[in-house]
């Protein structure tokens, strides 16, 4: 375990604002707060989901959010992997396995677990497990990422 | 309408300030925690899930409760589907390409603020998933 370098205090609040987002979408407008079905319908890749200027609010407030806080505390810790092609790869993988599988972290994995969805319960499970056995597999490999 | 397009952008900030302050927006400390076998787990991101999961599980039973949501016509929420090949092969997928880079789309979008390079090659390449998907998949 690395507690030293964990920062719990700062993830549980993080989460919270994370959780009162969804909060907000689900109460205000009635929908899903899940990043990649919002994404694709704010970009025109589905007909289906939210109203498209909806969509594309929901989504830019993503970087706008990031930015201000960012703003008011100074540098943000982001450590991206050094390999672009290993970049390209895992966005492919993301795009498509995330509308195949009907959503991701947020849709999946906060908004669908806290409502107790079944299917949600699985493709968290599975995807959690997934990307556990791929970094078990990149170490062994001693692919970096 | 209007009203609508700011509480989404609202949402969308606050969601975004979450991501940057948990700590979602780090793809190490992401792929820290998907490091069971490393030696050096980082368990953060079990409070961030935490966390989240509090206020989502209270709206979800304010939600029983509402005939209609507050700024908008009726709830649109996903039914129920069933447990098929796509949801399990779209998990494994993504998945993988979660551990790969230790990035989901919300914290994607969330870098292009952070660090738009090299962020778009990611944010670019999910286009394209998201667009690949599209073509082969015809909408249900």
């Amino acid at each position: 375990m690395a507690w030293e370098t964990a920062r719990p205090l700062a993830g549980f609040g993080g989460g919270l604002l994370i959780g009162l987002a969804g909060a907000i979408m689900l109460l205000g407008l009635g929908r899903i707060a899940g990043v990649s079905g919002l994404a694709a319908r704010a970009l025109g890749f589905t007909a289906s989901g939210a109203p498209r200027w909806i969509a594309v609010a929901f989504v830019a407030g993503l970087p706008i959010g990031a930015a201000i806080l960012s703003g008011l505390r100074g540098d943000v810790l982001v450590r991206m992997p050094g390999s672009a092609a290993l970049l390209v790869v895992a966005g492919l993988l993301v795009g498509y396995g995330t509308r195949l599988g009907g959503g991701c972290t947020s849709g999946h994995g906060v908004c669908g677990l806290s409502r107790l969805s079944r299917r949600s319960l699985i493709a968290t499970v599975v995807f959690m497990s997934a990307g556990i056995a791929t970094v078990a597999l990149m170490r062994i490999a001693g692919v970096g990422g | 309408m209007i009203l609508r397009v700011v509480i989404a952008l609202v949402a969308g900030a606050v969601f975004g300030v979450g991501l940057t302050l948990s700590g979602m927006v780090d793809p190490m400390r992401v792929r820290g925690f998907l490091d069971l076998f490393g030696g050096a787990w980082d368990p953060t991101l079990a409070f961030v899930m935490a966390g989240a999961l509090l206020p989502m599980a209270c709206a979800w039973l304010v939600q029983r409760r509402l005939k209609a949501p507050l700024a908008a016509p009726a709830f649109s929420l996903p039914e129920t589907r069933a447990i098929d090949g796509r949801l399990l092969g779209g998990a494994v997928l993504f998945g993988i390409g979660w551990g790969i880079a230790g990035i989901c789309p919300g914290p994607a979008l969330a870098d292009l603020a952070l660090r738009p390079m090299p962020t778009v090659l990611f944010v670019g390449a999910m286009l394209l998933g998201f667009g690949l998907h599209a073509l082969t998949n015809r909408e249900r």
